[in-house]
């Protein structure tokens, strides 16, 4: 085990990348292929996810979420994908969260057809119904995701940190200070993210790090300075490093400005998954996407307007090495 | 007797201006949500929540810092839902001042907005309307779009903008 001084050092150099160094070591055993000290990040589209009629085709999303986790999984059989994921995170015969993300409401939050498919899917792949929880800051949040409080312990749980409490204890991260969701730290061994991609008008870009302000029971104290280095700080606490394993991110719909709220005159449909276990990787490329969407219509990109997502550097540096920013180190691939 | 009349005009002396006094604290405490059908085809249907400045974020997360900057002294929201079909959200921000409501409209205007005849100054967009009138600032937006939308929501604007 390294000491925190061999750690950083490491981190420095850039020799460490998430994964491959944390207690996960998820990424380097799904794909051996992955190059030498690159980050892996999977982007696959569909553009007519979405029907005619506007409406979401559960069917095409599926085999969108297979063909996204087979190439990054390395696994062409769903079921081998998610049974791999599953025992590679810990989670075998344990309670798997799925953490949403509905704060923007209705509209602009984490689509239920795709949480319905991740459930779906690691109950093929063994995982009990029991065994699966997902949830959100509160119930009006999942709600907005379009899904339904349950409690039965028998049955895929549904429920949010307003039913589960928050630990008692302070923890304390560099400046940060939080309580988490008994969720977190009392129910899952493992947690998938679900974020939502949206324009954020103090941090730029919420995504992949960011979704982890529903974690914890005052994210307002993490809002400073443009949530930097709000955010970075959350997720370098252990428990967010330990039990975050997977990031599938919802970039079916996405609202480029004016968020993180539901703003009908910017949402676009990317029509997206983006697929990864580097948070940090993962929001460098969602900025890419935001900026370039913003310049074909014409706005300024998020640094211009003032609100560059500072947060993401901060979490690649020495101090946090949550990840990789470099775009030399991050190896996309999509599909 | 003319000690009663002249007690009884004394009462109503005092008692006019005192109803006058409360009548005009009802319309600033007013409602601003209609109740169903009083909009044709609008139902109310949920109740209204209301959000003090520090709670704000529970509502709109990191969008509260420009309310909080523009100096919004509360807010209060409410759903809506047009013919049973067109689910929509309706939020009112009670601003220190004109100034404030203004800036939050203006900053948020994007060259698609058209300007509509509602409070001191109106913006439509397909699926949104957003006014200011005196110191409110109400925000429209519909989930939903359909062809009867934005003529639906302008109805539904009015009718807020008559409880202001």
């Amino acid at each position: 085990m390294k000491s925190r001084r061999e750690f950083l050092k490491g981190a420095a150099t850039g020799a460490v990348i998430l994964g491959a160094e944390s207690s996960l070591g998820l990424s380097r055993t799904l794909d051996q292929q992955t190059e030498k000290d690159k980050a892996k990040v999977v982007i696959a589209r569909d553009p007519a996810l979405h029907g005619p009629d506007g409406k979401l085709d559960e069917y095409r999303l599926g085999d969108l979420l297979d063909r996204a986790i087979a190439t990054y999984t390395g696994r062409k059989r769903p079921v081998d994908a998610w049974r791999h994921i599953v025992l590679e995170g810990g989670a075998k015969d344990k309670v798997i969260g799925l953490k949403t993300n509905g704060l923007g409401g209705k509209g602009i939050s984490t689509h239920a057809v795709l949480v319905f498919a991740i459930a779906e899917r690691l109950q093929q792949a063994g995982v009990k119904p029991s065994n699966i929880l997902i949830w959100d800051r509160n119930a009006r949040d999942l709600q907005a995701c379009g899904l339904t409080i349950n409690t039965d312990p028998k049955q895929i749980r549904c429920f949010g940190s307003d039913v589960s409490g928050f630990e008692d204890v302070v923890e304390n991260w560099g400046s940060s200070h939080a309580r988490f969701s008994r969720i977190l730290t009392r129910e899952c061994a493992m947690v998938i993210n679900l974020p939502i991609l949206k324009d954020h008008s103090m941090s730029g870009v919420t995504f992949a790090m960011k979704n982890m302000y529903g974690v914890v029971e005052r994210p307002q104290d993490l809002h400073a300075g443009g949530c930097n280095p709000g955010v970075a700080d959350l997720n370098a606490f252990p428990v967010i490093r330990q039990k975050i394993k997977l990031t599938i991110g919802d970039a079916i719909t996405s609202v480029y400005e004016g968020g993180p709220g539901f703003r009908p005159e910017h949402l676009w449909q990317p029509n997206a998954l983006i697929i990864g276990e580097d948070r940090v990787s993962i929001d460098h490329i969602a900025w890419g996407i935001l900026d370039k969407k913003r310049t074909e219509v014409g706005l300024k990109t998020l640094e211009a307007a003032g609100r560059p997502p500072l947060y993401i550097a901060t979490a690649a540096d020495a101090t946090h090495a949550l990840g990789v920013n470099d775009p030399q180190r991050i190896k996309l691939i999509e599909v | 007797m003319k000690r009663l009349n002249l007690f009884l005009v004394g009462v109503l002396v005092i008692l006019l201006p005192a109803t006058a006094g409360v009548s005009g604290c009802k319309k600033k405490d007013a409602n601003p949500f209609p109740a169903s059908g009083a909009v044709m085809g609008w139902e109310k249907t949920s109740e209204t929540r209301t959000f003090e400045p520090k709670d704000l974020w529970q509502y709109i997360d990191g969008g509260s810092e420009q309310f909080i900057q523009a100096g919004v002294v509360s807010t209060t929201t409410s759903d809506y839902k047009y013919q049973g079909q067109i689910e929509t959200v309706v939020d009112v921000y009670t601003m220190s001042g004109p100034d404030g409501a203004q800036t939050i409209l203006e900053r948020g205007q994007t060259k698609d907005a058209q300007n509509v005849s509602l409070g001191d100054e109106g913006l439509q967009y397909a699926q949104s309307v957003s006014f200011r009138k005196g110191r409110y600032l109400v925000s429209i937006v519909a989930y939903q779009s359909s062809a009867s939308t934005p003529q639906a929501l302008m109805a539904l604007a009015h009718g807020v903008e008559a409880n202001l």
